[in-house]
């Protein structure tokens, strides 16, 4: 018998939802092509998913090693706010002066971003701190350093060549799909057809094993806070993007929990060890899906917090040692 | 001293110098701070943020952490808020009974925690989302409070020495303090506490009673963040269901800055006073700067955090190669 | 004086495997009895029957003469059965006299009571003859001192037996000296103590008794004067040494000249010490001795898990200034933990991975194995082990711990390394699995191939070796040379004083 994918039950799951909704949404199967654009509910949630489903790309290697990055919302403020400073120069910031094209500011803001996740990975593998604490430190810090890019301001700005990061579309579907798309696959091909993948899954299963087989746990963490930087940075251009604005306070605030839910739900185990890049994307599709289904039922929107915190305690029931034993003991016994 | 003592004493040692130095660069810098009045008003701004981090100084101590203090401060005030605008309660009363709201959501944490041995990071995460709903969910406008009571106590104040003058929410929170101290050195409670953050296993090995205190210790922490809500209703006049955000950071950082290992069993509720002054006068300093931006307080705080972090790992690997040896 | 703890056909076994089979122990007032086995033997199951941890299945315990059912270690501690732990279980962070009445703090109305406590801990440390500052933290003592608190606590409680789990494992020789005349003290005092240990020497300088286990079973309890050292091995090891002789002879294999691996005088502060070695192309170098004599220490120093301190290291004539894992793969040594889950396995990956990823590690990241070269190459050396079951796709978590050993001997063997480690490498594995590996062993030192063999089955070491260190008391005593190497030899090195 083929064993099952982890997230094989947050799949059923999201097709449970997607089903009530098929039934019972009027419309949330619709498609309408506008324009040489496709629109509909589902586009949307892919759409609406895009920078989360980026951060728990991140964030599931991260935690395959044993870590955990907090500063994902942070960082995604920076870049946003190293973005926007660079594109519309206002007075009083450290980017005063001309104009920057997009060309310049969008590896400007992802050069910034991975600068944030080496300095993660520097406290975490080279001064071997706690990984909560030292990504606390730039969660803390983070949105001050973004403040301070923006003088404190929301700095506006309108360039259509920037915008269509979030807004334009490529072949009838929003470009934050096919930015995803590309990431994801790009992280997947980098992880799975190298040994990458093998070395951060037996990093975080093991690490006294992996330190006996040669494996040099320092460049794996250096590298996967890095790349979950980066990640941030890309969700942060979004973001920015879409609004228009970078808004050093509110960009990404809480996003951190929401990826680190989605690779959770994915079935990525927050001990570290196995990670399914597949599962946290359909992790951070489903919060996405469950959101919007509240949202277009009409049930107030406060709800998706309290179904995230029942997710939360759920999948952290499922992910329990005590539980799973008692689980299959019962099992066991009734077997017997 | 021998050295393991140095170890205990260090960190808070470090932190007292800092505030030290920090009062005395920006008393000559700037006139007027080292006054009565800055300091009472220094304690009246940050009295909620306190409470929250005396409630989660106990927490980190046994080596967990509480992610919900924030968003129970959110649900608290507007609670608070709504009992006595919409239900007509007594102020006391609708002050009161966040209180036992906090501390059975702190409860519940705790039996997650200790008794099903779920992860404290993400089962506190729960209980921000899940306080966070509930408190939109209750109002998603700020509610002002009217109430002569209410009026009589916010603009009450105890007369200092100096031109200072403690509010009601500073006293509040001297209290609190008061009592943290107590519990953390004189109690049972709290030396179990720390037997717990300094080796678990151990303790449970020595018969102490591991979960019934980790469970208190959630629900105290539970209780602090309430109680630091209500304070921050006495502070507005106001209760609102957002307030609140991102300060499970703020109070992570006063405790971890007043010396407390995030890996539990080393630290203490004064240290985690000392932490808050330390807050509250780099933000002080910077206001009376005038030309530095608020924005700075969190750098700065993030700074210190990170030097406070080398300082412990030095401490730490020192104490290992003398322990190895 | 009468018989303070008695043990009646105490059995006790997990899921079907009987790990204690009927064991009778009796205890007096006023005596040390030592307990000895070699691992497995079921000491420390009966030592947890006799605390709470576990309950036995079948048998009796009675306690001055009234049965008791202790169901967990703090009802053990109250009806008096006290246990100090080879780890000290106390907590480094609070104070001496804080460890010493956690729990059991003096309590009024302000409070926990810190001059009445003070009072207290005076007079338990008092007790025992000790002088420590009461207001250390206790983590800034050294471990021995450590110990003695974890006894003064034990002792606080009033117990009428004090069980000392291997309290010496980690202790110098003063150390030791001031532990003895402690329990020597507590001796007089009436209180009967049970002292588990693998130091001979230890045994013979504090018991009046010892009684032997071996596989679950008890030996024998015999006075100290009337049982040798050599009897007491013998027991311990299950055979009777003057019998036994070399099976078969194992010509050692004419060397370059040059040693792979070398050591002089390698040592480590706290660990072992002295250890002299050279290890030729085609050669089985056995590390004989008993458990705790230092010879995982030692392997561990050779392969750079721990760092050594004294003496000098050489690969290939080259000396080595400072070993570290990494290094040694790199120069063609391999090592095989006897501690498979914490050191070996890598639990949720397949058996196919955790076969290959050491090979993979050598091949550097960016030159992955493709896929269908793992699968065969996982099937090949899954069929030449004999891992069952035969899908290297398992997660290696599922798997029996013969085919987890197999399958982590795989690792190495897929890389080809010209010396090997092996540390207890056939232990708790079926005689099957057992013998696969050793014939394996065998035919790579005919091809060249060098092995270090840790082993606590002498027979096994006798078969395979062509050489033996013999070990003990964390100390390298001897050097067997093959014309030498007999059960009976071993049996004498590691006996002698």
């Amino acid at each position: 018998m083929k064993r099952l994918p982890a997230w094989s039950w947050a799949l059923a799951v999201l097709v449970a939802v997607l089903l009530f909704n098929a039934f019972l949404t009027p419309g949330f199967f619709n498609f309408v092509v506008r324009d040489g654009r496709v629109f509909g509910s589902l586009i949307d949630v892919l759409n609406r998913a895009a920078p989360v489903a980026l951060l728990s790309l991140g964030m599931t290697l991260v935690i395959a090693t044993g870590g955990v990055d907090l500063s994902v919302g942070a960082i995604m403020a920076i870049s946003g706010a190293v973005a926007a400073g660079l594109i519309s120069r206002p007075a009083g910031t450290p980017f005063e002066g001309g104009k920057s094209a997009p060309a310049l500011a969008i590896p400007a803001a992802l050069a910034a971003a991975m600068g944030c996740g080496l300095f993660n990975g520097f406290l975490v593998a080279v001064l071997e701190l706690q990984p909560i604490v030292a990504t606390l430190l730039l969660m803390v810090a983070g949105r001050g350093i973004a403040q301070l890019l923006a003088n404190g301001q929301i700095v506006t700005f309108t360039e259509p060549a920037f915008a269509v990061v979030a807004r334009g579309a490529t072949l009838g579907l929003p470009n934050p799909i096919w930015i995803l798309a590309g990431v994801g696959i790009l992280i997947g091909i980098v992880t799975r057809l190298t040994a990458l993948g093998l070395f951060v899954e037996a990093t975080g299963s093991n690490p006294v094993a992996a330190r006996f087989v040669g494996i040099d746990a320092r460049i794996v963490k250096l590298a996967v806070y890095a790349l979950s930087g980066t990640c941030a940075g890309i969700a942060g251009l979004i973001a920015t993007a879409d609004i228009q604005a970078a808004d050093a306070n509110n960009a990404g605030l809480y996003l951190e929990l929401d990826a680190i839910l989605a690779v959770s739900v994915g079935g990525t185990a927050l001990a570290g060890g196995r990670f399914s890049l597949v599962g946290s994307l359909i992790g951070a599709l489903l919060m996405q899906t469950l959101t919007t289904t509240i949202l277009t039922r009409g049930v107030s929107p406060e709800f998706t917090l309290v179904l995230k915190a029942a997710v939360v305690v759920i999948v952290c029931f499922l992910q329990s040692p005590s539980f799973r034993e008692s689980i299959q003991g019962r099992m066991k016994w009734r077997a017997a | 001293m021998n050295r393991a003592a140095l170890r205990e004493k260090l960190p808070i040692a470090i932190t007292a110098s800092v505030l030290l130095l920090l009062c005395l660069g920006a008393g000559l810098k700037f006139e007027n701070f080292l006054s009565m009045r800055v300091f009472a008003n220094l304690l009246a701004d940050n009295a909620f943020l306190g409470v929250v981090a005396v409630g989660l100084t106990f927490v980190i101590l046994t080596g967990g952490i509480d992610l919900s203090v924030g968003s129970m401060v959110g649900l608290s005030s507007i609670m608070a808020a709504k009992l006595v605008g919409t239900a007509h309660l007594h102020p006391i009363l609708a002050l009161s009974i966040p209180l036992v709201v906090g501390a059975v959501i702190g409860l519940s944490h705790g039996v997650l925690i200790a008794r099903f041995g779920l992860p404290p990071f993400l089962v506190t995460l729960a209980g921000l989302f899940f306080c966070r709903g509930i408190s939109l969910w209750i109002s998603r406008e700020s509610i002002q409070i009217d109430h002569p009571w209410f009026h009589d106590l916010t603009s009450w104040s105890l007369s200092l020495p100096g031109k200072g003058a403690l509010t009601a929410p500073a006293i509040g929170f001297l209290i609190v303090l008061a009592v943290g101290i107590w519990l953390a050195r004189q109690s049972r409670f709290g030396r179990t506490v720390y037997a717990i953050g300094g080796n678990s296993a151990s303790a449970r090995l020595m018969g102490l009673p591991v979960q019934t205190t980790l469970i208190s210790a959630y629900a105290l922490s539970g209780f602090c963040a309430a109680l630091g809500g209500a304070l921050f209703t006495l502070y507005t006049s106001s209760g609102n269901a957002i307030s609140g955000t991102g300060l499970e950071l703020d109070a992570i950082a006063a405790v971890v800055i007043g010396g407390t290992l995030l890996t539990g069993g080393y630290g203490s509720v004064f240290g985690t006073f000392l932490g808050i002054l330390i807050l509250g006068v780099v933000q002080t300093a910077i206001t009376f700067q005038g030309t530095l931006s608020s924005w700075w307080t969190r750098i700065l705080i993030g700074v210190l955090l990170l030097c406070f972090m080398l300082v412990q790992k030095a401490i730490e690997s020192a104490a290992r190669r003398y322990q190895s040896h | 004086m009468g018989s303070v703890l008695e043990l009646k056909g105490i059995r006790k076994a997990f899921l079907g495997t009987v790990v204690l089979d009927g064991i009778d122990f009796d205890l007096n007032a006023g005596e040390v009895h030592a307990l000895m086995g070699e691992n497995g033997a079921g000491k420390s199951t009966l030592i947890k029957t006799m605390t709470g941890v576990y309950e036995p299945d079948a048998g009796s315990i009675h306690l001055s003469g009234t049965e008791i059912r202790p169901h967990m270690p703090s009802h053990a501690v109250k009806l008096g059965i006290s246990t100090v732990y080879q780890e000290v279980n106390l907590v480094p962070n609070l104070t001496v006299m804080e460890n010493l009445l956690l729990g059991r703090e003096p309590r009024g109305f302000g409070g926990i009571k810190w001059a009445e406590m003070r009072r207290r801990a005076e007079v338990a440390i008092g007790r025992l003859g000790m002088s420590i500052d009461l207001r250390a933290p206790l983590g800034s003592l050294s471990i021995a001192q450590q110990q003695l608190v974890a006894i003064a606590r034990a002792l606080d409680t009033e117990a009428k037996v004090l069980i000392l789990d291997e309290p010496t494992s980690s202790l110098d020789a003063s150390e030791v000296e001031s532990l003895f005349s402690l329990i020597r003290q507590l001796k007089a005092d009436g209180l009967g103590i049970i002292f588990v240990t693998h130091f001979l020497e230890q045994v013979y300088a504090i018991s009046d008794r010892i009684t032997v286990l071996r596989n679950g079973s008890k030996v024998g309890t015999w006075d100290i004067a009337s049982l040798s050292r050599l009897d007491l091995v013998t027991q311990m090891i299950g055979r009777d040494a003057a019998t036994l002789d070399r099976p078969e002879m194992v010509a050692a294999s004419s060397g370059s000249g040059i040693p792979v691996l070398a050591a002089k005088g390698l040592g480590r502060r706290g660990s072992v010490s002295g250890v002299d070695l050279e290890l030729q192309p085609g050669e089985t170098l056995g590390l004989a001795g008993l458990l705790g004599s230092g010879r995982t220490e030692t392997v561990q120093l050779l392969f750079g898990i721990h760092p050594f301190d004294a003496g000098s290291l050489s690969v290939d004539g080259k000396t080595v200034s400072r070993m570290k894992p990494r290094l040694a793969i790199r120069k063609g040594i391999g090592y095989c933990s006897e501690d498979r889950k914490r050191e070996g396995l890598f639990p949720e990956l397949s058996v196919r991975e955790n076969m290959l990823v050491l090979m993979q590690v050598q091949r550097g990241w960016h030159r992955r194995i493709p896929l269908a070269k793992q699968r065969t190459l996982a099937k090949e050396l899954v069929d030449r082990l004999k891992v069952e079951p035969r899908d290297p796709e398992k997660p290696i978590q599922f798997l029996s711990g013969g085919n987890q050993q197999k399958a982590l001997l795989a690792r190495w063997l897929a890389v080809d390394p010209r010396v090997l480690l092996l540390d207890e490498p056939t232990r708790g594995i079926d005689v099957g699995a057992k013998f696969e590996i050793m014939s394996l062993v065998e035919t790579l030192r005919q091809a060249g191939r060098s092995f270090v063999f840790v082993s606590s089955e002498l027979p096994e070491v006798v078969r395979s070796c062509t050489r033996v260190l013999v070990m003990r008391d964390r100390h390298a005593v001897r050097t067997l040379e093959s014309g030498e190497i007999a059960e009976s030899t071993i049996v004498k090195e590691i006996a002698s004083s």
